[in-house]
C-alpha cells in the first residue's frame, strides 16, 4: 500500500476511529509504564524534590492573587441574591461550602493546567526534539522515570495542596469583603464557614486535587515526550496539553462531584 | 593534514551487523545490511539524507529496534537485551549527536556531571571536578565550564557533547554528522579532535558524514550506504576509484568537480 492510499484511509471516519483507540492504547501504556516504573528504584528524590518546587512553590503566587479575587469577587457577587432574603449572615457558609467544593479545586487545576501543564509540554517536546531524552537514554539514564516520572508524581502531590492553599486564600478574600460590609470578626467568619464544610468535602477536595494533578502531569508528559516534527510540534504539544487537560478536569469534575453526592 | 596510523585489531570486532532490515510504514529503509567494526578503527559511513544511516547507529546505541537482523555490540545481541543489560552496555558506547543535544537547563559543568553522578555514584566531589575538568581540557574548552549551551558557538556545542560522551571512557564512539553547520576551519578542528579521541581513549568509532574532507581524514574505512545497504566499503581511495555515478555525486560535489 502506497503513502497516499494511506493517507486516504486515515482521513476516513474509520481510520480517525482506529487512530483514537490507538492514542487511547497509548496514553494508556504510558500511564501503566509510569506505575510500573515509579515504585522500583533508582528512585528519583532529588528531581522529584525539584519539580515539586518549580510547580508548587512557584505557582505560589499565581494561585494566590487568583484565589483572593475569588473570593471577594463571589463574595460580592452573590451578596445581592443573600441580601434580598435578609440572608446575608450565610455568605461565610456560602462561600466555604462553594471554595471548598468546587472553586478551589477547579480553579486551581485549570490555572496549573495553563502554566504546569503547557510548560511539561513544551519543555519535554523540545528535548525531544533537540535529542536531549535519547541523549540522557545512552547515557544510562531512564528518561522516562527521570523526566516523566517525576513530574507526574510532582503534580500530583502539589495540585491538591495548592487546591488547600487556593481555598484558605479564597476565603480569606471573602473575608475580607463580609468584614468590609457587615463587620463580621473574622473569628466569626471562619467559625461559620468551617461549620458548614464536612470532612467529606475537604476529603474530595483533596482527591480532586490528586486527580486533576495526576491528569494534568500525565497529559503534560505524554504529549511533550511524543513530540514529533519539530518546533512546530513543540508548540502543537503545549496547545494540546492544556486543551486536553483542561477538558479532562471538567469531565472528571462531573463524575466525582456525581460520586461524592451519591456518598453524602 | 594528515593522519597518523592506528593499530586495528582486525580478529577483534567491536560492532558486527549482519542482514540487518528496518522499515518505517511501507518505506523500508534499510535492507539486508551486514557491516563489521574493529577494535580501534574508525569507520565512516557516507549515505544520502534519508538514506538511514542515523537508524543504523541509533539501532547500535539501542535507540531503535531492527525490524529483522542481528546487531552484536562488544559480543552483545543488542535487540535481545534487557533494560538493566543495555543501560550497561549503552556506559561502553558514546553517542555524539547531530544538534549535539545538551541539556538547556544545565551548565556545561552540569551536562558533564550528569551522566557521572548517576552511573559512578561512588565518585568523591573532587574526583568528579577533575573528570569534568580533564575531558574539557582534552576538548580545549575549559573555560566554557560554567556556561549554559545557548552561550556556546556550534562547534564548541559538538565539542561539549563529544566531552560529556567522553567522560564515561566510552569503547565505541558513535558520531552523526559530526561538522555538519560548522565553517571549515571549525570542521578541522572536529576532524582533529574525532582523531584525537581515537588515539588517547583507544575507541572505535562510526562516522556519519556527507563531508568527504571529514571522511578522508577521520576514517580508516568508508562504507557508502546505497539503497539501505553497503554499496561500497573500503579505504577512501578503494571506495572512490570508481565511475558509479551514485559514488562519484559525493565526490565531485564535496571536491567541486564538474559531473
Amino acid at each position: 500500500m502506497n503513502q497516499q492510499t494511506e493517507n486516504k484511509k486515515n482521513l476516513l471516519p474509520t481510520g480517525k476511529i482506529k487512530q483514537y483507540f490507538i492514542e487511547v492504547y497509548e496514553v494508556a501504556r504510558f500511564i501503566t509504564r509510569f506505575f510500573k516504573e515509579i515504585f522500583l528504584p533508582p528512585y528519583e528524590f532529588k528531581e522529584i524534590i525539584s519539580q515539586c518546587y518549580s510547580i508548587g512553590y512557584k505557582s505560589l503566587a499565581l494561585i494566590s492573587v487568583t484565589g483572593f479575587i475569588t473570593g471577594i469577587v463571589f463574595t460580592a457577587q452573590s451578596r445581592p441574591s443573600l441580601a434580598d432574603f435578609g440572608a446575608t449572615s450565610w455568605l461565610p457558609s456560602l462561600v466555604g461550602i462553594a471554595v471548598i467544593r468546587a472553586l478551589a479545586p477547579l480553579i486551581t487545576a485549570l490555572i496549573a493546567a495553563g502554566k504546569t501543564g503547557s510548560s511539561i509540554g513544551a519543555e519535554l517536546g523540545s528535548m525531544k526534539v533537540t535529542e536531549q531524552i535519547d541523549a540522557m537514554e545512552v547515557s544510562g539514564t531512564n528518561p522516562f522515570k527521570f523526566l516523566v516520572g517525576s513530574r507526574i508524581v510532582a503534580t500530583t502531590l502539589m495540585i491538591p495542596a495548592l487546591t488547600m492553599y487556593n481555598g484558605l486564600v479564597a476565603m480569606f478574600g471573602s473575608y475580607l469583603n463580609v468584614h468590609a460590609n457587615e463587620m463580621t470578626s473574622m473569628k466569626s467568619f471562619f467559625q461559620d464557614a468551617f461549620s458548614s464544610i464536612s470532612f467529606l468535602d475537604i476529603y474530595a477536595s483533596v482527591a480532586k486535587g490528586i486527580v486533576y494533578g495526576f491528569t494534568i502531569g500525565v497529559t503534560g508528559c505524554y504529549k511533550g515526550y511524543n513530540t514529533t516534527q519539530g518546533t512546530q510540534g513543540v508548540g502543537r504539544a503545549a496547545n494540546s496539553a492544556v486543551v486536553i487537560s483542561m477538558f479532562l478536569i471538567f469531565i472528571e469534575e462531573m463524575i466525582i462531584v456525581q460520586i461524592v453526592n451519591s456518598i453524602r | 593534514m594528515k593522519k597518523e596510523p592506528i593499530r586495528i585489531e582486525k580478529n577483534d570486532v567491536v560492532i558486527s551487523i549482519d542482514d540487518l532490515g528496518k522499515s518505517f510504514g511501507s518505506l523500508q529503509v534499510l535492507r539486508s545490511l551486514s557491516l563489521q567494526v574493529y577494535k580501534g578503527e574508525n569507520m565512516v559511513l557516507l549515505g544520502r539524507s534519508a538514506s538511514g544511516k542515523s537508524v543504523l547507529i541509533k539501532i547500535i546505541a539501542g535507540l531503535m529496534f531492527s525490524d529483522k537482523g542481528s546487531v552484536k555490540v562488544l559480543g552483545r545481541e543488542v535487540g535481545q537485551l534487557s533494560t538493566k543489560e543495555l543501560d550497561v552496555l549503552r556506559l561502553k558506547i558514546g553517542f555524539s549527536f547531530q544538534g549535539s543535544a545538551l541539556y538547556d537547563s544545565m551548565t556545561v559543568r552540569e551536562n558533564l556531571e550528569f551522566p557521572l553522578i548517576r552511573n559512578k555514584r561512588h565518585l568523591t566531589r573532587h574526583e568528579t571536578d577533575r573528570a569534568i575538568e580533564g575531558v574539557l581540557q582534552d576538548v580545549g574548552l575549559l573555560e566554557t565550564i560554567d556556561q549554559w549551551p545557548s552561550e556556546l558557538s556550534g562547534g564548541q556545542k559538538k565539542r561539549v557533547g563529544i566531552a560529556r560522551t567522553l567522560i564515561l571512557r566510552p569503547e565505541i564512539m558513535l558520531y552523526d554528522e559530526p561538522t555538519s553547520g560548522l565553517d571549515p576551519v571549525t570542521s578541522l578542528e572536529i576532524i582533529n579532535l574525532i582523531n584525537e579521541v581515537q588515539k588517547k581513549y583507544d575507541t572505535s568509532s562510526i562516522i556519519i558524514t556527507h563531508d568527504l574532507t571529514c571522511a578522508k581524514f577521520t576514517g580508516e574505512r568508508i562504507a557508502v550506504l546505497l539503497n539501505g545497504t553497503i554499496g561500497r566499503l573500503g579505504s577512501f581511495d578503494e571506495v572512490f576509484d570508481t565511475d558509479d555515478p551514485a559514488i562519484r555525486g559525493f565526490y565531485n560535489y564535496n571536491f567541486i568537480k564538474d559531473s
